[in-house]
């Protein structure tokens, strides 16, 4: 091995200035190399998560055709999926700010009469194993399966509340926040639909 | 010869987990699951091989009073490049590990390699050496969830292997995490004391 | 009222090192006595502060308009080596009295992942400067919390006959499992 460098002030700045120089730039390349990458994973993901919750093919990009809502303190955003210019089904992202652990986001679709196609829970601090269920607890079975179901008309509650829906067990909070966040949703898409949503419909 | 020493001596002799007992907080936080345990292994595997690698190029021409933060500069660029490389290609991993990935510029086995062997020892040997602590490390971490997820949920990397009603979901959350690694501690010492 | 929620997920509810996992190693390290126990959650406290104030103004006034927050991770750290220093030197001029109670953690608390946890925490959860101090000053105090528990058992197990193979780390994990168990009472009490 050859001589350390000796550490007097000008080596020390002139090190350090260089090493972080160099440790910087290779960041931003890495940085611009995956930057785009990155966006993409996003938004495929987001893809995904519409494409599983609206009922059928769709020839446009909900993406594009996105508005929003502000309500309660959040925005809801609202990915309007069209075959040939009809609406098949409307994706909803939708939140809670009732979770056991705070905020859960969950994406909602809704076919156009209104009932639920399916859900996927998007982000959720629950506790792993019990509140984490969520996103295959209302799915199974008679009793806990919320697709289908008409908010508003349907009794979209846990059954402790005189709803129709069973809670996951040991977890009642994490499925009112469940139920909170799709009844959100269902609320501002008919309030939507009664008065914008004719016009957006027909154009 | 000394070469497979160099890298077997941190899979078990100074294994980071059990031997060196470093970087507790990812070890706990991070095995909830044998999947996330490997991952985060995986991800300080590199870092650590990396920045053993360019440590000890560069330990020579680093003055020694500024040599810790030299090292920590360069810890961080590569968890940085590792947090972006995550991020854009294993997205749920990176979710699920959150704010582990760049806490590993903290998780003392790296500086601690970088300190202790690669700014004395030539680059081929410290990645070796890093090589070997990443395995060692990453062995335990997915030891630790395989025990972690089958007691607490009955699946071991998502497979079930008992019904999910029987598992003992404590074990998932943050006690578990301390219970298991101190009964597998316990054992690991108690081999050791035998042999 | 916002604060005290704060306060209390940070201290109870989300306590760094019993939930959060952060913090491990020192609280390991140094948990053998309640006197040191408080000596380090002091330490703590003031550089956990102190480290939340810079890197906030830095990441809100230098990263972001310069949109170069892949700096993050290596400014934050840095931050903190350098504030570490800072503060063991100033202290050892102005008061070296309180450098003599804390100085031997300071060099501890630069590999203290709460400190650099709190700091990314903070800029995560979007909060405000304040709001991010009293995280800071609650996590720490959070820390000192269970430590200074932890400590105290410790300190009267050194009385108990443990088996061989349990001594020392294997049954202080055991006994923070317990005491982690303990905290999740506190869980879903209020959230941040």
């Amino acid at each position: 091995m050859g001589k350390k460098l000796e550490s007097n002030f000008t080596n020390m700045v002139v090190v350090l200035f260089a090493i972080s120089l160099i440790a910087s730039a290779g960041v931003g390349y890495v940085y611009t190399l995956t930057q785009e990458p990155i966006a993409k994973a996003a938004q495929a993901k987001q893809q995904q998560a519409i494409s599983n919750v609206v009922p059928g093919e769709f020839d446009n990009d909900p993406t594009a055709d996105m508005w929003t809502k502000e309500i309660d303190g959040g925005v809801l955003e609202f990915y309007p999926a069209k075959k040939g210019g009809e609406l098949v089904g409307t994706a909803v992202k939708t939140f809670s700010n009732n979770g056991f652990n705070g905020y859960i986001e969950i994406m909602a679709g809704f076919k156009p009469d209104g009932s639920i196609y399916d859900y996927s829970v998007l982000k959720n601090n629950e506790t792993p194993g019990l509140g984490s269920k969520m996103n295959d607890w209302f799915r199974e079975g008679e009793k806990r399966d919320v697709r289908g179901k008409t908010p508003g008309t349907a009794g979209l509650k846990v059954s402790k509340d005189g709803g129709d829906i069973d809670a996951i067990t040991a977890a009642t909070i994490s499925s009112r926040a469940f139920l909170d966040a799709i009844n959100r949703a269902a609320a501002a898409l008919q309030g939507a639909d009664a008065t914008s949503g004719a016009t957006q419909q027909n154009q | 010869m000394s070469h497979i020493k160099t890298l077997t001596n941190g899979i078990f002799r100074e294994n980071p987990t059990f031997g060196l007992v470093l970087g507790m907080c990812p070890t706990l936080a991070t095995t909830t699951s044998a999947a996330n345990g490997m991952g985060m292994g995986a991800a300080t595997t590199f870092v650590l091989v990396m920045s053993n690698l360019v440590i000890s190029l560069v330990a020579n021409l680093i003055p020694d009073k500024i040599r810790i933060p030299a090292f920590i500069v360069i810890i961080a660029a590569f968890v940085t490049i590792v947090d972006f490389a995550m991020q854009a290609y294993t997205q749920s991993l990176y979710e699920a590990l959150g704010l582990f990935i760049p806490l590993i510029v903290v998780n003392c086995i790296v500086l601690g390699r970088a300190e202790a062997f690669a700014s004395k020892n030539g680059p081929i040997l410290s990645m070796l050496d890093g090589l070997g602590m990443g395995i060692g490390f990453t062995l335990s971490l997915t030891i630790l969830g395989c025990i972690r997820e089958f007691l607490g949920s009955g699946k071991i990397f998502d497979m079930t292997i008992m019904p999910e009603q029987y598992g003992m979901l404590a074990f998932v959350l943050a006690p578990g995490g301390f219970l298991v690694l101190g009964l597998l501690m316990a054992i690991v010492n108690r081999l050791r004391k035998s042999n | 009222m916002e604060y005290i929620l704060i306060f209390i997920a940070a201290v109870f509810v989300n306590n760094v090192v019993l939930s959060q996992f952060l913090g491990i190693c020192p609280f390991l390290g140094v948990s053998k006595k309640v006197s040191t126990a408080i000596g380090m959650t002091g330490a703590l406290t003031f550089v956990m502060i102190l480290a939340t104030l810079v890197t906030f103004i830095i990441q809100k006034s230098v990263l972001d308009p310069f949109g170069i927050g892949f700096m993050q991770t290596i400014t934050f750290i840095l931050v903190i080596a350098a504030l570490v220093q800072m503060v063991e030197i100033i202290l050892k001029k102005v008061s070296p009295s309180l450098y003599q109670a804390l100085g031997v953690f300071l060099p501890l608390i630069t590999t203290n992942c709460a400190v650099l946890g709190v700091a990314i925490q903070v800029i995560q959860k979007e909060f405000t400067l304040l709001e991010s101090l009293v995280y800071a000053g609650s996590i720490a105090i959070g820390f000192g919390l269970a430590l200074t528990i932890f400590a105290g058992i410790r300190e009267q197990m050194e009385l108990i006959d443990i088996p061989k193979g349990m001594k020392g780390l294997p049954i202080a994990l055991i006994t923070a499992g317990i005491l982690a168990m303990a905290f999740m009472g506190f869980s879903g009490i209020v959230s941040i």
